[in-house]
């Protein structure tokens, strides 16, 4: 199954809906910033104490992260894999070429892709293993405060936008590829995944690009 | 109309091809760009040199032999056209044209223009076998099937084999070739019986082929001169994943 074309496209839209699931729920803990610095921060602490005490403190975080991890790995190694493919069915390419279809969505699906792959190891190292890069000093185990002093360097609220950008064409084209790969992309079906991927792939970089804005605006501090 | 032709010269598989200039004159706008070549030949004849060998056999749309890369679009710049079926009215006097194979590793080139779509006759044997009850000719409405079924089932069925989705897509992929011919008997009752398995012999013999994956981009129905959905793709991922994971029957 793994070893055929269509089975690393289940392999993408499997891992693909699980991280979009998991934007989601990102997104709504970011947006708990405009409820205030305690709020926030109680939200951040309450990540760790998830499900306690039938499961340990921090232990559905970890699951969480091994998840997450295990699924954009096994979104990469099937996207490579198909990228080699597609490369190898065309050895010699063509003196001219007019792609016939595709939207900006489709032809930096492969670059964005990568793009994101960079923007998460940074974002990691930022935010989770707290390299301090392009931010100033914060009060350590003060999330809220690291991300206000974050968003006070201008060059992470410009990468970070960049990066949401990258999501929605990522998003619009992914979305859309997953109800196709899964077979349910039929005549019936079409418009309302158009508006549901369209919709998804708008809401969700809007939702995360609030943030930065108010930090630069001054509105959260 | 004069026309300055590039056209893709290679003697055989093992020749490495390049790319040759031509001047062709007093091609009338009415000829399709199939005889435009013949003129082309008749020239380099009268020259004394090889003539562009480029594969056609009907030249009404209906058979898939012709198929070349006309200034970067298969079949050219017309939708819903064979290249046989283009006509040079669709271009103007003093156009440059390149022309090109299909560029696809499944497709190896023969001869300048002519590649070898075998690939794709192999993948159609992988399909197999229908049941079906041989002796008497059945009653002709023995089998009841709703009209959308027959008219989907036959959408399917007017792929004419040509290549173009391929030789189109930005992966190389045979992916709407092939799920047009796993629709075109998965929507008929006839095709009911070996239906999975018919799925998953042809996906794997595409992929054995070395034709790329799909990556829903829609080149190919783009420039499919029987303009075949994408609607195809996705039953085929389904019956395809029904197949392996489960599913298949319901
Ligand atoms: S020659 Fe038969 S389809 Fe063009």
């Amino acid at each position: 199954m793994w070893r055929s074309s269509i089975g690393k496209k289940i392999i993408m839209a499997g891992t693909g809906l699980i991280w979009i699931g998991y934007l989601l729920l990102h997104m709504y803990g970011n947006l708990k910033v405009f409820a205030g610095q305690e709020a926030f921060n109680h939200y951040a602490e309450s990540l760790r104490t998830l499900g306690e005490p039938m499961v340990g403190h921090g232990h559905a975080l970890l699951l969480a992260r091994v998840v997450l991890t295990l699924t954009l790995v096994a979104h990469i190694w099937a996207a490579v894999a198909l990228t080699r493919i597609a490369q190898q069915a065309r050895p010699v390419g063509y003196a001219k070429f007019r792609p016939a279809s595709g939207n900006y969505a489709t032809v930096t699906m492969r670059w964005g892709g990568l793009a994101l792959g960079l923007f998460i190891l940074y974002h990691l190292a930022h935010l989770t293993w707290n390299v301090r890069v392009l931010t100033g000093a914060y009060e350590p185990g003060n999330t809220f405060d690291k991300l206000v002093v974050g968003f006070n360097n201008p060059v992470n609220v410009v990468l970070y936008l960049l990066a949401l950008m990258a999501v929605g064409f990522h998003l619009w084209h992914g979305g859309a590829s997953f109800f196709q790969t899964m077979g349910w992309r039929i005549a019936a079906s079409r418009q309302w995944i158009r508006v549901l991927t369209g919709s998804l792939a708008v809401a969700i970089p809007v939702g995360f690009a609030v943030v930065p804005l108010a930090v630069a605006a001054g509105w959260v501090a | 109309m004069k026309l300055h032709l590039r056209v893709w010269r290679q003697t055989s598989a093992e020749d490495r091809g390049r790319f040759e200039d031509y001047e062709l004159d007093d091609v009338s706008p009415d000829s399709s760009f199939l005889e435009m070549l013949d003129l082309l030949n008749e020239q380099l004849l009268e020259q004394r040199k090889m003539p562009v060998a480029f594969d056609h056999d009907c030249r009404e749309g209906i058979c898939g032999m012709c198929g070349l890369m006309v200034d970067g679009m298969a079949h050219g710049p017309i939708p819903g056209h064979t290249v046989c079926q283009l006509h040079m009215r669709h271009f103007k006097d003093g156009d440059r044209i390149v022309i090109e194979p299909w560029r696809v590793a499944a497709f190896p080139v023969v001869q300048d223009l002519v590649v070898d779509r075998g690939s794709f006759d192999r993948i159609l044997q992988h399909g197999g076998f229908i049941s079906f009850a041989t002796g008497t000719a059945p009653e002709a409405n023995s089998i009841l099937i709703p009209k959308d079924r027959a008219d989907t089932a036959m959408d399917a069925a007017t792929c004419i084999g040509c290549g173009a989705c391929a030789a189109a897509c930005p992966n190389g992929s045979a992916t709407l070739f092939t799920a047009a011919k796993v629709g075109h008997l998965g929507h008929l009752p006839q095709g009911q019986p070996e239906r999975y398995q018919r799925v998953v012999g042809m996906v794997d013999q595409m992929d054995a082929e070395g034709f790329g994956g799909c990556t829903n981009v829609g080149a190919c129905t783009s420039v499919c001169p029987k303009e075949i959905g994408q609607d195809f793709i996705s039953q085929m991922n389904r019956d395809y994943r029904r197949a392996m994971l489960g599913g298949a029957g319901d």
